[in-house]
């Protein structure tokens, strides 16, 4: 299926939703979305028996900065019955990054949104586990921005070798006895 | 040492006898974290062979080890776990930094990796190279012997 054809399906698919085509130098056909029209378009372009993009591929994102807007979600959309691959982006501005979430339409967004948030700071709203994914929990500022200064110096963070007074451990001991007598 | 008679007997003191049972069976743990790891697997295997230095015995749990190899770069994610095994480890207990990554972060001078390993735990010898080959690791191992070798006991 070409271009054309595809982007008449899309917009049967999700009538009153503006998709502007893009062009893309491996021929596999992208499209941009507005952020406010994502949540519509994402059901629409699952559910629909003439794309049925059941498999969310892979959701990353780019960062212009310095340019406006600054981000650019893109989802990879994959349709196993009609043989179909679609680029579906999102412009996100640098104040205002967030998107509401998509793992109610697909579960596989959910790790894929942590990482994006974990290393781009883009906000997925209504996520049901909204923790980073691959930078330790504490970790401060979006490794993968593009003003992030990628060699800072941090002294590294080690944990304390569990502390146990002899009392304690004198209890746990007979805990375990009394517990493999039962 | 040694005694004048026919007596099969051999005299020594008790730190010298305990030094050369500690320098000759070190036990290491099984701590590879990237490529190193494999030149450290070749090191234990057939071809190089440690157990000619008797320091073979890989093992699969800290507390049964004397030796940790950090083979291979320490992101900042697992240098909690690195500082939990050597705490596990019963002392006596040395460290060998292997490599560029381990030693002062190697290629990677960037905020995920540690700086050298020397931050977390406190390291015996320091073996250069990227990844070192494993006869490098050898010769860091048998220098560690020596050092063992010179260790008082009180």
């Amino acid at each position: 299926m070409d271009h054309d054809a595809l982007l008449a399906l899309l917009q049967q698919a999700v009538p009153g939703v503006q998709f502007e085509s893009a062009p893309s130098v491996d021929g596999q056909p992208t499209v941009y979305v507005s952020r406010d029209d994502l949540p519509a378009t994402a059901p629409s372009l699952r559910n629909a028996p003439d794309l049925a993009f059941t498999f969310l591929a892979e959701l990353t994102a780019v960062d212009f900065w310095p340019q406006e807007p600054r981000f650019e979600l893109v989802y990879i959309l994959v349709s196993i019955t009609h043989r179909l691959r679609l680029r579906l982006k999102v412009r996100l501005g640098a104040d205002d990054a967030r998107v509401s979430t998509l793992t109610g339409v697909w579960p596989a967004a959910n790790w894929l949104e942590r990482e994006v948030w974990d290393l781009f700071g883009i906000v997925f709203e209504g996520h049901p586990d909204p923790r980073r994914l691959l930078m330790p929990e504490d970790w401060e500022g979006y490794p993968l921005r593009k003003d992030y200064p990628v060699q800072i110096r941090m002294t590294p963070r080690s944990s304390e070798a569990l502390q146990v007074t002899p009392e304690e451990f004198r209890a746990s001991v007979e805990n375990d006895r009394l517990a493999r007598r039962d | 040492m040694g005694l004048e008679s026919e007596i099969p007997v051999l005299t020594t003191t008790v730190e010298k006898m305990v030094q050369w049972a500690r320098r000759s069976s070190i036990w290491p743990v099984t701590f590879g974290l990237a490529c190193c790891a494999i030149e450290m697997m070749a090191m234990s295997c057939s071809r190089y062979d440690i157990a000619r230095f008797g320091a073979e015995v890989f093992r699969g749990s800290p507390r049964q080890s004397d030796l940790m190899i950090v083979a291979g770069r320490l992101s900042r994610k697992m240098a909690p776990a690195l500082r939990r095994v050597y705490d596990q480890m019963p002392e006596p207990k040395w460290v060998i930094s292997m490599g560029a990554c381990a030693s002062i972060g190697g290629v990677f001078d960037n905020y995920a990796l540690v700086q050298g390993v020397d931050q977390i735990v406190p390291v015996d010898v320091y073996v250069p190279g990227c990844p070192p080959r494993p006869e490098s690791l050898i010769y860091g191992i048998v220098q560690l012997q020596r050092k063992i070798a010179q260790q008082k006991l009180s």
